[in-house]
């Protein structure tokens, strides 16, 4: 992909994030995920029923490739089962760590395939998968 | 100031994180690889001609940091391996015994996670009452907002000289004075003013003070516990083992060493007290006087040039340090820290380790500029072309 449309992406995910904003209702189960570097800061919160997640969504104060990242993943996970999401999930992580990956299943999520180039940004885009991952577990 | 003596600033490197760590000269790099490579040995150990040099190269580097705070005696002067480890002396080998289950500590929501967590964990198995003196609007702690916290339960004031994420100096010596009219003890931790300004453990009536030798010139991994002797001496010691011990026996009775020994168990990091008594000639050949001028003229240039620049909000302009905290628009700190790291520029963003203070500021992610003697205009100037480009921060995001 172009990197001047994958940066588009991105800034549109950032500056209009998709799916922003926690609502207060006990079915979604919600998990905090921090970057030890002390900064992003994200909740994230999903709606799972029958193994199925209903409905996903986030909120927080995070940099620009967390908060993209967040926003493009609840688009990408909604409506996905657990299995599903776990098998993106799993796939994203192994893209940002730079080992072999399934490119076809991340869909949007590539816009991330070269954050690796930037160790920094690693944990940053990691970190809603993170708090998505630790929701799944506690299931 | 005095570039020449920093390697690291040959490739065009701009160093404006001097809170987190500093840069260190050759000269204390070089009494650090002269001890590993010119007379290796244990300290208080042997009879041979290298082993005696340790001990007199390293017990008077002692003496230096007493001339250096002005304490009273050398056995007031612990090594430790950094303001961290002082911190948990003081607290779990002193207060832990001292302070009662109706007593009160006086500390800030501005300070160091290290001044801020064994407390609070001594707080829970002990029970006594952490209470949280009030900040000026400007963020800064007065004389006064300790003194409307004092009660007759009052044990202990722990605050920072200078503090890591405001960067506010606090007006220790009357504080210091308090506290002594009041009998309670008063706990300062300098880690962010020793290599700056003149920090003077008798003038501010300190009884515990602490510091790390990394972030005035030195080495990681080694720092100073100085305490008023006869505080020291009813530090219960949270390490047993070599060069603390007199005597030990079968029959289980021990005998423990004099301060300051009884204090540093085990192998203490040579090599890195070496490169602190190097860093203390270091700033004494400058002159703090002259380091803290230096930066204050340093600090107001940069507030001008940075007001130049659009969004720029300041946090902090009024304290008197060389720590600048600002926003760039609704930009996240951490991006504009990656922005500026394209152009070699280090700049600090996030919450700086000072958790609590997001109860008071709204805003506790921020980009910090710290700077330090060697920091030019120039560097500032360059700072301030790339943050005026600040519509390209994102070009270099994928």
């Amino acid at each position: 992909m172009d990197a001047n449309l994958k940066r588009e992406i991105i800034l549109d995910n950032y500056q209009n994030p998709q799916n922003k904003g926690l609502p207060k209702d006990d079915s979604y189960k919600q998990v905090n995920s921090r970057n030890e570097s002390c900064v992003d800061n994200i909740t994230v919160g999903a709606k799972i029923v029958t193994g199925k997640i209903e409905d996903i969504k986030f909120d927080g104060d995070a940099c620009a490739i967390c908060t993209s990242c967040s926003s493009v993943m609840t688009k990408a996970l909604k409506g996905k089962t657990v299995e599903e999401a776990e098998i993106i999930i799993d796939n994203f992580d192994r893209m940002i760590n730079e080992k072999p990956y399934n490119e076809d299943i991340l869909g949007e999520l590539n816009i991330y395939n070269e954050v690796y180039k930037q160790p920094s940004r690693k944990k940053c885009a990691l970190l809603p998968m993170d708090a998505v991952k630790k929701i799944i577990d506690e299931e | 100031m005095n570039r020449e003596d920093f390697e690291i600033f040959n490739d065009g490197l701009i160093y404006f994180d001097n809170a987190a760590t500093t840069q260190k000269p050759k000269q204390v790099v070089n009494s650090i690889v002269e001890y590993y490579t010119k007379y290796t040995a244990n300290a208080h150990r042997g009879d041979y001609d290298i082993s005696l040099k340790v001990d007199e190269k390293y017990e008077g580097v002692r003496e230096k940091v007493k001339e250096l705070i002005n304490a009273k005696s050398s056995k007031e002067i612990i090594f430790t391996k950094g303001s961290t480890e002082s911190f948990n002396n003081i607290i779990f080998g002193f207060m832990s015994h001292y302070l009662k289950r109706d007593d009160e500590i006086i500390l800030s929501k501005g300070e160091h996670a290290s001044n801020l967590l064994p407390w609070m964990v001594l707080s829970k198995q002990l029970g006594f009452k952490i209470v949280y003196a009030d900040l000026e609007d400007d963020y800064s702690l007065s004389v006064q907002k300790i003194k409307e916290k004092i009660t007759d339960k009052t044990k202990v004031v722990s605050i920072a000289h200078v503090t890591n994420a405001i960067g506010d100096v606090r007006p220790v010596n009357e504080i210091g004075k308090l506290c002594n009219e009041n009998n309670i003890l008063f706990v300062v931790d300098a880690t962010q003013s020793i290599g700056h300004m003149k920090v003077d453990v008798e003038d501010a009536f300190i009884s515990f003070l602490a510091f790390s030798a990394h972030k005035m010139l030195g080495p990681t991994g080694v720092g100073v516990l100085y305490g008023k002797e006869e505080l020291l001496e009813r530090i219960i010691p949270l390490e047993y083992g070599g060069g603390m011990n007199a005597m030990f026996y079968s029959s289980g009775e021990y005998e423990l060493k004099e301060l300051p020994h009884r204090l540093e168990a085990g192998t203490r990091n040579i090599a890195g007290v070496i490169g602190l008594g190097a860093a203390i000639d270091y700033l004494n050949n400058i002159g703090l006087d002259n380091i803290h001028k230096y930066e204050m003229k340093l600090k107001k240039y940069l507030i001008d040039k940075i007001k130049t620049v659009p969004n720029v909000k300041l946090y902090n302009e009024s304290i008197d340090s060389g720590i600048l905290l600002f926003n760039l628009g609704e930009y996240f700190s951490q991006d504009v820290a990656i922005f500026l790291n394209n152009y070699k520029i280090c700049i600090r963003a996030g919450n700086h380790c000072a958790k609590m203070l997001q109860e008071v500021i709204d805003k506790t992610n921020t980009c910090r500029v710290s700077l330090y003697f060697y920091n030019t205009k120039e560097e500032i100037d360059k700072l301030i072309e790339v943050l005026l480009n600040q519509d390209k921060i994102f070009d270099t995001i994928v």
